[in-house]
Order: C-alpha cells, then sequence, then structure tokens
C-alpha cells in the first residue's frame, strides 16, 4: 500500500473521514476501505442501499467538435463510429439514452479496459458519449482514444468530478426521494441528466449485481448529495472491501485481474457485449482471434469455482485435475451471501463446464473444488418493459 | 503470567514450559470477521518465526508465526471446529490458537511486553 501522503485526496475525503479511519491506496486514490466492516456493509447493500464513492474512476465526455452540422441520430453515428474504431461492442446501434458495457481489444485481442459508453438522452446531446473508464487504466484509454481520433472528435475529462454509486435493492427509494422522483422509472442500463445538485448526469448500471445507479456529480455538489442521500435511513456509506466481494458474487471483471491484455472477450465469457453488426463487419482492434474464438470456442474459459471446504482460494491459487495445472484463480474470497469462499478463473476449455470437479492448490495442498456457473449471487437489476 | 507480542501482533504467554499463543486484539480487529483459519496438529515442532497457522476474514489471509520455538501440544478444538467467531469474540482468551512445550524460553526476552506492544500499535 502507498503511503497516504503520496496518494490523491478524493473530493468528499472529509466526509469519509468523519465515518472510518480505514483507507488506502487504489489506483492512486486514498480511499476508503471499510466502514462497518466488510460483511456487515456487504449484507447492507443486498438488502438495502449502499453508497460507494467511485470517484477515483475515469468519467469522460467523447464529443464532435462543435458546429459539426449533424443532427440525431447522424451525429450519433458519426461520434459512434469513431469511438467504435476501439471497442467491439455495437455503439452506432445505441438508442437515445441507452448504455453499453464494452472492452477496450488491443490488435492481439486482449482487452485493455473494461468500459461503459452512453448514448445522452437529451436530443442536444446528440454527437456526444458519455464514457467512463476504469481508474487504474483512464490515462492510458484517454490517450488512446485521442490518438485514434485526433481532430475528428474531443474527449473531455470528468474526473474532477465526483462519482457516486448507490446501489442496493431500495436504491430507488432513496434516489427518488432525494435527487428526483423520475430516478424510479429510469431502466436498467440507461442514462438521463437531471437538472438537482447541479446538473448531474445518472446512469442505472452498477458493480454489485443489484438494482443502483451511478451518478455523476460537480465537486461543488458533491458534499450536499451525499449527505442527503447518507441521511436516508435506507443509505449506509460503503467503502472498497464491499465493493469487491460484492463484484465477486455478482460474477463481474476486475480490471488487472479477471481481464488483461492477453485474455480476449471471449475467454472472458464476454462474447454478449460483441453484437452481430461488429462481428460481421470485422472491423475492430484483435477481430481476427476475437471472431475465430468466436466460432471455434478459445482454449481457455473464465468460470466460477466453489471450494468444497471452507479455505477462500485467492488470486494466484492454481487449478489442477489429476495433477496437471488446468487454470489459475483470478478473483477469489468469502461471499457473505453464501457463507463460503468463492473464487473466479480461467480453465482449459475441457474442464469449463458447471459440475467438473478440480483441485485448489492452496499453501502446496490439493483441495478439492467444482466449477459452478455465474453469477455466484443472481442479478437483480430492473428492467422495466 | 505476562503475556509477551510479536511485531506481527502474536501474542504468548508462559505457564511453566507450556505457551499459550494467539493473535493480539489489534491483530483481530484489524482483521475483521473471520471466515477461516488452518491450526497445525499436535505434534508439529515449529522454529521461532516459522509460518504456524493461517487466518483468514473476508478482505485477506495472514500468516501467523511462530512467537517461540516449540512442539505443538494442543490446538484450539473450537478453531478447528471452524467455530472462527471466537478469534474475533476473544482472541487473547478463548481464540488462542495453539500450545506449544517449549525448550528455551529465553526466545521471549527478544518480544515485546503489553506496554510495550501498546506503544508500537499507537504508532502504526
Amino acid at each position: 500500500m502507498a503511503e497516504a501522503g503520496s496518494s490523491k485526496k478524493l473530493p468528499l475525503d472529509a466526509i469519509w473521514r468523519a465515518r472510518t479511519s480505514k483507507f488506502g491506496d487504489f489506483a492512486g486514490y486514498d480511499m476508503p476501505l471499510q466502514f462497518e466492516g466488510l460483511i456487515p456493509e456487504h449484507n447492507w447493500t443486498r438488502q438495502h442501499a449502499g453508497l460507494f464513492d467511485v470517484s477515483h474512476m475515469g468519467p469522460s465526455f467523447f464529443a464532435l467538435p462543435k458546429g459539426h452540422g449533424l443532427e440525431g441520430d447522424d451525429a450519433h453515428k458519426k461520434v459512434a463510429s469513431l469511438i467504435e474504431r476501439l471497442v467491439p461492442a455495437d455503439i452506432q446501434g445505441l438508442k437515445p439514452g441507452q448504455v453499453r458495457y464494452t472492452m477496450i481489444t488491443n490488435e492481439d485481442g486482449g482487452v485493455l479496459d473494461d468500459l461503459m459508453i452512453a448514448r445522452p438522452a437529451e436530443p442536444g446531446a446528440a454527437g456526444d458519449l458519455y464514457i467512463v473508464v476504469n481508474a487504474g487504466c483512464k490515462h492510458q484509454d484517454w490517450a488512446l482514444i485521442e490518438e485514434a481520433t485526433k481532430g475528428e472528435a474531443n474527449l473531455v475529462r470528468a474526473d474532477d468530478r465526483c462519482l457516486l454509486a448507490l446501489q442496493g435493492p431500495t436504491a430507488h427509494e432513496a434516489a427518488a426521494a432525494v435527487v428526483d422522483p423520475a430516478l424510479a422509472d429510469m431502466n436498467f442500463m440507461t442514462v438521463k441528466r437531471y437538472d438537482a445538485f447541479g446538473r448531474i448526469t445518472v446512469t442505472r448500471t452498477g458493480y454489485t449485481g443489484e438494482d443502483g445507479y451511478e451518478i455523476l456529480v460537480r465537486a461543488e455538489n458533491a458534499t450536499e448529495l451525499a449527505n442527503a442521500l447518507l441521511s436516508h435511513a435506507e443509505v449506509k456509506p460503503i467503502g472498497l472491501g464491499a465493493r469487491d466481494s460484492l463484484r465477486l458474487e455478482a460474477g463481474l471483471c476486475l480490471y488487472g485481474h479477471d481481464l488483461d491484455p492477453k485474455t480476449s472477450p471471449i475467454e472472458a465469457d464476454l462474447a454478449w457485449t460483441i453484437q452481430k453488426r461488429r462481428r460481421e463487419a470485422k472491423d475492430f482492434p484483435g477481430a481476427k482471434r476475437i471472431l475465430r474464438e468466436y466460432e471455434l470456442g478459445a482454449a481457455k474459459k473464465r468460470v466460477g469455482i466453489r471450494p468444497n471446504d471452507r479455505a477462500p482460494a485467492r488470486e494466484g491459487v492454481e487449478v489442477m485435475k489429476d495433477g496437471k495445472t488446468i487454470g489459475v484463480v483470478t478473483s477469489g474470497g468469502f461471499s457473505p451471501i453464501l457463507n463460503g469462499p468463492i473464487s473466479m478463473g480461467y480453465v482449459e476449455a475441457a474442464h469449463a463446464e458447471p459440475g467438473h470437479v478440480v483441485d485448489l492448490m492452496i499453501r502446496g495442498v490439493p483441495r478439492s473444488a467444482t466449477i459452478v456457473p455465474l453469477p455466484f449471487v443472481p442479478h437483480r437489476y430492473v428492467r422495466k418493459k | 503470567m505476562t503475556t509477551r507480542y510479536t511485531k506481527d501482533h502474536e501474542w504468548v504467554r508462559l505457564d511453566g514450559d507450556i505457551a499459550t499463543v494467539g493473535i493480539s486484539t489489534y491483530a483481530a480487529e484489524q482483521l475483521g470477521d473471520v471466515v477461516y483459519a488452518e491450526l497445525p496438529d499436535a505434534g508439529k515442532s515449529f522454529k521461532q518465526g516459522d509460518d504456524m497457522a493461517v487466518v483468514e476474514s473476508a478482505k485477506t489471509a495472514s500468516d501467523v508465526y511462530a512467537p517461540i520455538s516449540g512442539e505443538v501440544v494442543e490446538a484450539n478444538a473450537e478453531i478447528k471446529n471452524e467455530q472462527w467467531q471466537i478469534i474475533n469474540d476473544a482472541p487473547q482468551a478463548g481464540g488462542w490458537f495453539v500450545k506449544l512445550k517449549i525448550a528455551d524460553k529465553s526466545e521471549l526476552e527478544g518480544l515485546m511486553d503489553e506496554a510495550a506492544y501498546a506503544d508500537y500499535v499507537k504508532g502504526l
């Protein structure tokens, strides 16, 4: 862990300091790790609503230059075609207000980052995209985007603002009460701007498997918003520790652990993020390898792994079958909901079917485990219509 | 009986030639709820500083080192039976890890006493 002095403070640092002393460096930011305790915070988020400060992440707006002269779908298609140079998702096909999960891929078909791209709902914002990348990758991602689209679009970083995630089955109650009743009517994976707490950009998205929101708010309005949410009876602050156990139960990838520049989206079991138009156009970085694996299957696959005893198998633990290494754990820990250890990792395709029994080498001792489907805990996203 | 502490937050209390060993209240608080622990079986011998046990919270796995050389004569049955809550509830009493039969109690001289450990923890 880096020393506190060497990492950046969050704009809402004082709010979190008043509630916990347990901080740690993550991606160059001094982040609250834990408040009441990892397990109670985890369970609170699954039962009520947790507030996470994720201002270390990389929100940005990517827009056609002023005076582009295009409107509506034409403007969107133009800006989307620019970002599609870097990602394999169908961004042109986004409807107004729709959000999509995708990846920046490299020429070898590996993943440089995973990210969210949103098409604003407002007609006046046609030709803009709202893009949120990972904290640890943001400088590299933004440089790649700027380099690939130089002179054709502008990238405006918004990481001087605050990004607050409100997650859990009652998140909609707190959001409706504190921000705007209309938040309760948003569909999962949509975006909308609201004139509240300055001007905020809200997506109904998250990283816990629960319903919830991620709210981009200017730093000068963020204290007021955070305090208003925290004073709602359903809301408690949640640290980075529970954020990790929640996303692991939800089977969601953590970049740099479950995804990296050598691992393809197909190996990561993320083929669903590459829509048909892009598969047919074969026009994204790494398309050759990614589409070959899409057709023929990859040699290895990301899977859920449940140890058959109580010992957690953490990142780096080897997966064995009949004494031979067949894979590795990339994320692992304890599931408060299942009250037992869970892991995620990559295994050879022949052993990737749920039900396969494997061994995990924990401190030199092989321990039985079973391949299981992901997620470990069912998603509870709110899909209307 | 005085309790001595290591910089890695193990405690050891000597009664004759039997040393009872565990993790400190500070360590248990830092760790959070214990979700797994692995203790050595009776009969195993350790040198001072050897990896002796493992204790895990949702957050992390921590090695527990032998604070003094000796042979395990008893491991805490409650912990062996997966009743890990005792480590959080009473880390310096019922949540002890093992009892070691020791040969050289002079090894304790390099460890901190209660006051020195309290100062050490304050500085962390």
